[in-house]
């Protein structure tokens, strides 16, 4: 059965390669500190189930002494001019884009039928993981078909990732460090303390006031967390259950599903959510790292405003 | 209380703009000091949890696919086909792909888009592209509001489309915990209060787009 398992090999070997390639390259001033960097995002796909959990949290501490040292830097591997890239676009033409349509279609392909696929009455996919083991199916049709029709140089499309990696740099592990904090948190009961403290906030007997603080309090609370999953459990066994679904008689779907949308105003305004606000800043070479966070604000305060008032009175009809 | 010195960590720590992994690791430190764990197990339950998240980071994998077609013209291709259309603005075509992001995201396909996959080799040279013919010698901070604003319309594209979807995980969640405090429902009963919200996702998101193109259009016409 193909498991998670293999795509943290496959991703393990591509950071290698981003780690050997950053060392031998002379023309890079932070070369080693990169190298070592990508060595040790490396070894924890690779290696991360032999370490140990003591060994894993080395691991994570050598990461952030790396990164907090400025010992990262952004790399110029060779690539094509931008002369020749506009050549290039000119001759290859729409064909570019249905080639990197491959990973997508792959990805959907493969979650739709691999679950299907059996040998020997076994799955040959792990079903919860099909999407994943899907994604990097479609990142090998992808690059074969790519490296075939572009005749590029075998190292091409590792140099390539390697200057797009370093371009996004430290940021690329801050999801993964965020997740892992949102379990330390949950280990130390942080929840709780906040839904006490939030409960004993709101006056009683007042139903808008006791709404605004689940929908608010949603929202704030996911952008400590940096995501709503975090923030949910929480907040709805404070106040959304307690209050607005048993006391004032609340309908406990609409409570739910706009409490949770509440909370994705907040991802919205938050640089814990990481993977959508900071990791986009640096793919697109932003100087400002909240520079996504800017453009958002305006949409998530209205909308926050607007799910509060949906509560309000779509639950209680 | 004690309990609570991871928050104010993250808050000041991000606030004063601190390595971000540094600010993290030091929060879940203290918050693990707090709770009465020892420094080895605060960090061994650190790694454990860091190494168990590591399907966060296997989106990764797709660099080399993108660099690779960047390098043969990809993000130039992008710009010349916005080109070639006739009254493509910013804000429209920002507007098409919220509409597409979202009801993707409603059909189940969240995954087919990203900022990996779609946004930085597609989406932002597009969306520059048009700003480009709206004002001529766009000048670099506008450019990067540009490239800003294709982000946040794919956020905002998939955070409020995916939670129609009756089998994404927000949904599932959100079933499985109300199911412990013995109120059963099914996954359609609450993707369908997704709706409106989902709609005025739209409308707001939507109108703002169009007022950064006549800000635009104001700036050319300057």
């Amino acid at each position: 059965m193909i498991t998670l398992a293999a795509v943290y090999a496959f991703a393990g070997l591509i950071f290698a390669a981003f780690a050997l390639l950053s060392a031998l390259d002379r023309t890079h001033r932070k070369r080693f500190g990169n190298a070592a960097f990508w060595s040790l995002v490396a070894l924890s796909f690779l290696a991360g189930d032999y370490l140990g959990d003591f060994g894993n949290g080395l691991l994570v501490l050598g990461l952030v002494t790396l990164s907090g040292s400025g010992a990262l830097g952004r790399s110029d591997p060779p690539t094509t001019s931008a002369e020749q890239r506009r050549l290039e676009a000119g001759r290859r033409g729409n064909r570019l884009f249905l080639t990197a349509l491959i990973i997508p279609a792959t990805a959907l392909a493969g979650t739709l039928l691999l679950p299907h696929v059996t040998i020997d009455g076994a799955p040959l996919v792990d079903p919860r993981q099909v999407t994943l083991v899907s994604l990097a199916l479609g990142v090998i049709v992808a690059l074969a078909v790519a490296m075939i029709w572009l005749r590029a140089p075998l190292a091409a499309p590792l140099q390539e990732g390697r200057r797009l990696i370093d371009a996004v740099g430290w940021a690329a592990v801050l999801p993964q460090m965020l997740a892992a904090l949102g379990a330390v948190f949950a280990l130390a009961g942080v929840g709780d303390v906040v839904g006490t403290y939030a409960s004993a906030w709101i006056p009683a007997g007042n139903l808008f006031a006791t709404v605004a603080a689940y929908a608010m309090g949603m929202a704030l609370f996911t952008m400590v967390m940096g995501n709503a999953f975090g923030a949910f459990p929480v907040m709805t066994a404070a106040i959304g259950l307690p209050l607005l679904i048993r006391q004032y008689g609340g309908d406990p779907a609409i409570v739910a599903a706009i409490g949770m949308l509440s909370g994705f105003c907040g991802t919205l305004m938050t640089p814990m959510a990481a993977n959508y606000n900071i990791v986009p800043a640096a793919l697109l070479e932003l100087s400002n790292r909240n520079g996504v966070i800017r453009e958002q604000i305006g949409t998530a305060i209205p909308l926050l405003g607007v799910n509060l008032i949906l509560i309000y009175v779509l639950a209680f009809r | 209380m004690l309990i609570l010195s991871g928050i104010a960590i993250v808050v000041i720590g991000f606030v004063l703009r601190f390595n971000p992994l540094l600010v993290v690791t030091t929060a879940a430190l203290a918050t693990g000091l707090a709770a009465g764990l020892g420094p080895v197990e605060v960090i061994s339950a650190f790694g454990k949890a860091f190494n168990d998240n590591r399907y966060v980071s296997a989106i990764w994998i797709v660099l080399p696919v993108i660099g690779l077609l960047e390098r043969a013209g990809l993000q130039e291709r992008a710009r010349q086909l916005i080109a070639t259309l006739e009254g493509a603005t910013i804000g429209r075509l920002l507007l098409v792909y919220l509409l597409f992001r979202q009801i993707t995201a409603a059909l189940g396909l969240h995954a087919i888009a990203g900022h990996a996959q779609t946004v930085r080799p597609l989406v932002a040279p597009m969306a520059e592209a048009a700003a480009e013919r709206q004002v001529p010698g766009l000048d670099q901070p506008m450019r990067e509001r540009v490239r800003a604003w294709a982000a946040a319309t794919d956020n905002v594209g998939v955070f409020f489309g995916e939670d129609i979807f009756v089998a994404i995980a927000s949904i599932l969640l959100i079933k499985g915990f109300l199911e412990q405090f013995g109120i059963s429902l099914t996954p359609l009963q609450l993707s369908v209060w997704a709706i409106p919200t989902a709609i005025a996702a739209f409308l707001i998101h939507g109108a703002r787009l169009m007022r950064f193109d006549r800000r635009l259009q104001r700036i050319s016409r300057v």
